[in-house]
């Protein structure tokens, strides 16, 4: 029988199969953060288990991390302590920690792949939903509860059971002003926010294999927000051009020898999905939401949806009620106060490029605070080698110091209530950036043309 | 993990759609080091207003409502991985979810701590809903080695499915990591034959 991609690298990692189809799991690198470790340490201490094998691990600090004076002790005492903690545990099992002043520290699904610790074929799991980023490079990849974390840690498997498989092809090209989170905020509000539970998706077409390597991030992050327990990309020359050279990457013959091997990661002709769904790279526009789940999403110039079937009219009530919209009502013209660019979704160095490039020279509105986390130490590194810290300062946007922010603010970085932020994070529920906030997700470029005209605006009639 | 025993008991509605877990427990409150103690900040800025009071029109705050079921709309659980959302929820006293459907991760992180996402069909779930609607106090048993959900008043048995394995699991107290721990042997095996190591 013909395999998919996903197949292949599932079956490489089966220890054994058990009665009533749950296989014992192999995983290769297990990430762990300050938030959904703790209780998994004290779960191996309780049971007076070893780490399995430390090499496997690597940890950073991100969600509840600040972002200004990293430099100085947290002053949030129970952050300080949780932050304390997960150094004090990767010191005591041999775990290599990427932590706070760090050179190689920041968002735990940024430094992965910058650093070359993700790989094709690897199986990756970490204590965050948004571990399918790492799908981007033809990995299976996805995110664990700590329950989880604990048996990483004690066997360096998971007991499983095979999800169903789900292809996803975009074909063509996308059009101007169109990004990959343009593409993945379309394709998730195709399917709504639960429309891939239970599948692990595959994405394919020439839209998909024309997107960088941190577009195809981009894009494999948000699968958990329709449903999917994880998303991934086919590995190719793109892929490989990335890796070489990276800290973890294989070297020399190695490097030889991986290439390989991974040239084997691939789709086979034929082969059967249990769910296939094509979309058209030309449909898709500039994209926003409006609602409390990623799956109320609109093309940024069209409206939000004047009625829904009865079944989910008490939910998109609700929804709408908090945001402070109405059915049917355009969003051009809104008043923005906030816009945030950041997160393990849009944080990366080609992210903070588009944003500058589009700034230079303008300045943002006067009401707007305007606020840039970089996803690593090594990405706010470039971004200064590259001049874009002076762009964006005088733009009057702040570039601040690495971590998870205001995506869920955690850490001191919030929204205050009503308030309007554009974000080109990955969630907009209720509260998400801090109690009563109202988050509109969107891609870079929609973040950044939002914060110099102060509100909702259409792109398409601000690109050169 | 406790055992899972028949439970008899009344349920909290919920009849919203996507409930994800920034809801069931806020992120601002997943900065403790231990599992305990999530119950109390359960559906915080639902159930509390800003300034700590506690808000009349939802359903946590409402005397009627009263059980060890928590029933709710389609997707429960979707969002973040965190497992304090089920932490949280056992914490405050439930036993059971009745959903339509569950997201994927929360339903793992369910049934490793003794927590029952119990899956109906929409039909079902609408109807159980406007029977609690029309009496609070309406009575449910979850007999999970029967695998049914039981309305005694009407003497309704509603089947439900469950995997094999996570059920003695649930009815034993076990959890993975038991198991996993056992498969040292096949686990060192493997990782002496594979293809391609990394």
């Amino acid at each position: 029988m013909k395999k998919t991609l996903f197949d292949k690298i599932w079956e490489a990692h089966v220890v054994r199969s058990i009665a009533g189809g749950l296989d014992v799991f192999y995983i290769d690198r297990h990430l762990i953060h300050e938030v959904t470790s703790p209780q998994a340490f004290d779960e191996l201490e309780a049971r007076n288990l070893p780490l399995y094998n430390p090499a496997q691990i690597v940890a950073t600090a991100d969600h509840n991390v600040p972002t200004r004076n990293q430099h100085l002790p947290i002053q949030d005492q129970l952050s300080r302590f949780q932050v304390d903690k997960l150094t004090s545990n990767c010191e005591k099992y041999g775990v290599e920690l990427f932590g706070l002043g760090h050179p190689n520290q920041g968002i735990v699904h940024v430094i992965g792949p910058e650093l070359g610790i993700t790989q094709p074929g690897m199986t990756i799991v970490c204590g965050d939903s948004h571990t399918s980023t790492h799908g981007a490079f033809g990995a299976i990849a996805f995110g664990i509860g700590t329950s989880q974390v604990a048996q990483v840690m004690a066997t360096q498997c998971l007991l499983l059971s095979r999800p169903r498989k789900m292809r996803i092809s975009v074909e063509g090209e996308l059009r101007k002003g169109v990004t990959a989170k343009d593409l993945i905020l379309y394709v998730i509000a195709k399917l709504g926010t639960g429309g891939a539970t239970g599948y692990f998706v595959e994405y394919a077409g020439s839209a998909i294999r024309s997107l960088s390597m941190e577009g195809r991030m981009t894009v494999c992050n948000m699968s958990i927000e329709m449903g999917a327990r994880g998303g991934m990309i086919a590995p190719d020359e793109t892929t490989y051009t990335y890796l070489k050279g990276r800290p973890h990457a294989p070297q020399g013959e190695r490097w030889e020898q991986a290439l390989a091997y991974w040239s084997t990661l691939y789709t086979e002709e034929g082969a059967e999905f249990d769910a296939e769904l094509h979309f058209d790279a030309a449909d898709i526009a500039p994209m926003i939401t409006y609602g409390t789940n990623p799956g109320m999403g609109i093309a940024i110039n069209s409206t939000i949806p004047a009625s829904v079937p009865a079944s989910e009219a008490a939910s998109f009530d609700k929804s709408l009620q908090y945001m402070g919209f109405v059915p049917g009502e355009s969003l051009l013209g809104k008043e923005v106060n906030y816009v945030f660019i950041g997160s393990c979704t849009n944080s990366r160095i080609e992210d903070l490029r588009q944003v500058a490039e589009y700034v230079k020279g303008k300045q943002k509105a006067g009401h707007v605070e305007a606020i840039i986390v970089p996803g690593s130490k090594q990405v706010e590194l470039q971004a200064r080698q590259e001049g874009l810290d002076r762009l964006l300062a005088d733009a009057g946007f702040e570039l601040r110091e690495p971590g998870c922010s205001a995506c869920l603010a955690m850490n001191e970085d919030k929204i205050p209530a009503g308030a309007y932020c554009v974000s080109t994070s990955n969630r907009n529920f209720e509260g998400r950036q801090g109690p009563g906030s109202r988050t509109l997700l969107a891609s870079p470029l929609v973040a950044a043309i939002t914060a110099v005209e102060g509100k909702i605006v259409d792109i398409t009639q601000y690109l050169n | 993990m406790e055992k899972f025993e028949i439970i008899r008991t009344g349920a909290v509605p919920m009849p919203i759609e996507n409930i994800d877990t920034d809801q069931i427990i806020p992120a601002r409150f997943l900065k403790a080091t231990s599992r305990e103690g999530f119950g109390e900040n359960l559906f915080r800025d639902w159930r509390y207003d800003s300034k700590g009071e506690p808000k009349q029109d939802f359903v946590l705050n409402n005397s009627r409502y009263r059980g060890q079921v928590l029933l709710a709309g389609k997707n429960f659980g979707c969002g973040s991985s965190r497992e304090h959302a089920a932490w949280a929820i056992y914490d405050a006293g439930f036993r059971v979810v009745v959903s339509s459907y569950f997201a994927d991760i929360f339903r793992g992180n369910a049934l490793n701590n003794g927590l029952l996402p119990l899956q109906v069909t929409d039909e079902v779930l609408q109807r159980l809903f406007a029977l609690v609607a029309a009496d609070p106090q309406t009575e449910f048993v979850v007999n999970l080695p029967e695998q049914e959900l039981c309305l005694p008043a009407s003497g309704e048995r509603i089947p439900f499915e469950i995997d094999p394995y996570k059920k003695e699991c649930l009815i034993k107290g076990y959890d993975d990591i038991d198991f996993l721990v056992s498969q040292k042997e096949a686990i060192t095996a493997y990782e002496s034959t594979r293809a391609w190591t990394y």
